[in-house]
């Protein structure tokens, strides 16, 4: 058995002139429940389809379980996918749908009866069998197709948004379940989203993607907290981008100017001499309103919006009348949501490490 | 679905009228007409003797026309499966062109059938017969080549025997084969557009599912494109068998006086024998087989 479920080596995948995957290098550990990010149209489809022999790569190896595929059919893979809009057989019954896979592979009636009855246990479908896929509910059809394809144990579950087609509570709620099912199950999942929530809660790690590369592969957190690029900073959750040039560096710091004589501080993470244009990003829940100066780094600034949104409060910031950051303040106390009125004189003010240094 | 007053039934029988109308005089009638004809007698200079008898139903059964039949219903279903074997994986290919190229390829397959069906039946007469564009160049152009190698390597037998072959035309007009050639010439649109229209509609994320699940591409293609597309292939059977079954033109003019079909005997006992009675006497024994082998064939398509 080899460490890694899956490899993607420079794989390259071309349509025409388009280059929908580019150089895309991924090492994807056995037990993994691994996400593949972006907005539609950056080729996480496109590489889920290669894994799982549908497309054959321009360029570049894909190994599975440390074989190299080359141009092994899908059914010869020892992957299976669940898609994204279920792609249930509509004239075979619910049995038939989840016992196709074993059929195939000639495994005896007996095992098939069991496994069958099995599957559809674990996935809460008990009794459904003589039903047709047009007689479920989405949800039910979701659950019909993650049996379809975990009875046969692959060495690895494709899912392409899986997910997409269900309404927020049961998309919540199957998040969750899931979840426990891959923990429970030990099969290596890839899970293709465009909901960065999805992928933040569910992942071990996440691949994030666009324009057909892989910009930064981490664990939700490294993902959330130190973004790579500008890009994954704001795909991934809220952030305020701050534009300036760089004034000082010292100690492991970087002071940068952003608009005229306002100075903020970020960690030395990359390399940045005094003036280069970089972009400083911090998540509006790591900042803080005060009406003193508690800290002399403080920025002085002025409300400007306040919006209650149940579980905290949104505030636009301006500082120094130039630039607008936007401020999230968790509602602790009843009275805190109403702390702040549009007008008011604040102090505007983060942790150093909370911001992060990106090129401009 | 019940209309909840009398006013809604005054508008459904409004809107159903002329349909009615026209199924009554032109095809109840007629079909009452024919089938009262087909108990009667011939009269002894041609007309009808109208008294009951079940005597033309007898004479149906009469071995010479049970062979007509017989051959009549080998013809028609073999029509049926070379248009289904060859009408299928064409609407496949076309149905899975990029959108753009789907409708320039179902118009060239219409086009021939803007000329009359007469003047291309009559073209393949002219294709088949001794004299024709296929014999032209068996006993011209093969069969010199034959003489050719013949001279040239005398000791190979083989080439002289084949130049002997080809010296005489291939017997092509005539025969049952000249009749299914015009046939399925005839029908073949018939079945690739049921077909087409079938195919078309596939999800083909199912095949995709299919593969996923270790099916190989014979398998996949049993177990879910053929029977999400079976009534296409259903509706494109009886498409072509039916006008098949009753054809006549066709036998007529590329069967020559040996291959007759059914249909050709009932033009003959209108035409030429007057018997009226005889005639729809076949006619409505060949309406009731129809009938009953497209119930089957839905039946079965069905399942």
């Amino acid at each position: 058995m080899s460490e890694h479920a899956v490899e993607l080596v420079r794989v390259d995948k071309h349509f025409g002139t388009v280059v929908a995957v580019d150089t895309v290098s991924l090492s994807i550990r056995n037990g993994e429940f691994y996400s593949l990010l972006g907005p539609s149209g950056c080729g996480k489809t496109t590489t889920l389809r290669l894994i799982a022999g549908f497309e054959m790569p321009t360029a570049g190896q894909v190994y599975i379980d440390g074989e190299l595929q080359g141009e092994t059919p899908p059914y010869r893979r020892p992957v299976n996918t669940v898609f994204q809009n279920y792609a249930l057989f509509p004239h075979m019954s619910v049995f038939q749908n989840v016992a196709f896979g074993l059929e195939m592979r000639h495994v005896s009636k007996e095992v098939i009866q069991h496994s069958v009855f099995e599957v559809l246990e674990m996935v809460q479908l008990p009794g459904m069998e003589r039903r047709r896929p047009g007689q479920l509910s989405g949800g039910q059809q979701q659950r019909v197709a993650l049996a379809r394809a975990l009875v046969n144990h692959p060495k690895v579950l494709l899912l392409d948004e899986p997910l997409g087609a269900l309404d927020l509570k049961l998309r919540k709620a199957m998040q969750l379940e899931l979840k426990a099912l891959q923990e429970r199950v030990g099969i290596t999942f890839i899970y293709v989203t465009h909901d960065q929530e999805e992928a933040l809660t569910m992942s071990d790690r996440i691949a994030v993607m666009n324009k057909g590369q892989v910009l930064q592969i981490g664990t939700p957190e490294e993902i959330y907290e130190r973004p790579a690029s500008r890009f994954v900073a704001d795909f991934i959750g809220e952030t305020n981008f701050l534009e300036g040039k760089v004034a000082a560096v010292r100690n492991g710091e970087v002071a940068v100017e952003i608009g005229d004589a306002l100075l903020v501080y970020a960690p030395l993470e990359r390399d940045a001499v005094v003036g280069d244009t970089v972009v400083i990003a911090v998540r509006p829940e790591k900042i803080s309103l005060s009406t003193t100066p508690e800290d002399p780094r403080a920025l002085p600034g002025v409300v400007r919006e306040v919006v209650y949104v149940g579980t905290d409060t949104r505030y636009l910031a301006e500082l120094a009348g130039q630039v607008t950051v936007m401020v999230r303040e968790q509602n602790l106390a009843e009275e805190t949501a109403r702390r702040l009125s549009a007008g008011t004189a604040v102090y505007v003010c983060w942790q150093p490490q909370s911001a992060r240094l990106l090129r401009g | 679905m019940k209309p909840r007053s009398r006013r809604d039934t005054w508008r459904l029988l409004v809107l159903i009228a002329p349909s009615l109308f026209w199924l009554l005089i032109f095809f109840l009638v007629p079909l009452v007409m024919v089938l009262v004809i087909s108990f009667g007698q011939r009269g002894t200079y041609g007309g009808i003797v109208w008294d009951f008898t079940l005597s033309n139903y007898a004479r149906f059964f009469d071995p010479l026309y049970l062979r007509i039949f017989g051959r009549t219903a080998g013809i028609a279903l073999a029509t049926t499966v070379i248009c289904l074997v060859g009408g299928y994986p064409m609407a496949y290919f076309i149905a899975t062109r990029p959108p753009r190229w789907r409708n320039t390829l179902l118009l060239l397959l219409m086009i021939p059938f803007w000329t009359n069906f007469l003047i291309r039946t009559y073209a393949w007469l002219l294709i088949l017969r001794d004299q024709g564009l296929v014999n032209m160049v068996w006993t011209g152009a093969v069969h010199n080549l034959f003489l050719h190698l013949a001279t040239a390597y005398p000791a190979a037998t083989l080439f002289s025997s084949l130049a002997g072959l080809t010296s005489v035309p291939l017997e092509l007009f005539g025969t049952n084969g000249a009749i299914i050639v015009g046939l399925v010439y005839a029908w073949l649109p018939d079945m690739v557009l049921p077909c087409y229209a079938a195919i078309e509609r596939l999800d083909f994320s199912l095949v995709e599912a299919a593969q996923d699940l270790y099916a190989n591409r014979v398998k996949s293609f049993l177990r879910v494109v053929l029977p999400l597309t079976m009534p296409g292939l259903v509706a494109g059977s009886v498409l072509v068998f039916i006008p098949a079954l009753g054809a006549y033109v066709t036998p007529d003019l590329l069967g020559g006086a040996k291959s007759i079909m059914i249909g050709n005997v009932i033009y003959s006992q209108f035409m030429s024998a007057r018997d009226y009675p005889f005639g729809s006497a076949i006619s409505f024994v060949l309406m009731a087989i129809m009938l009953i082998a497209t119930l089957i064939y839905f039946r079965l398509g069905s399942d």
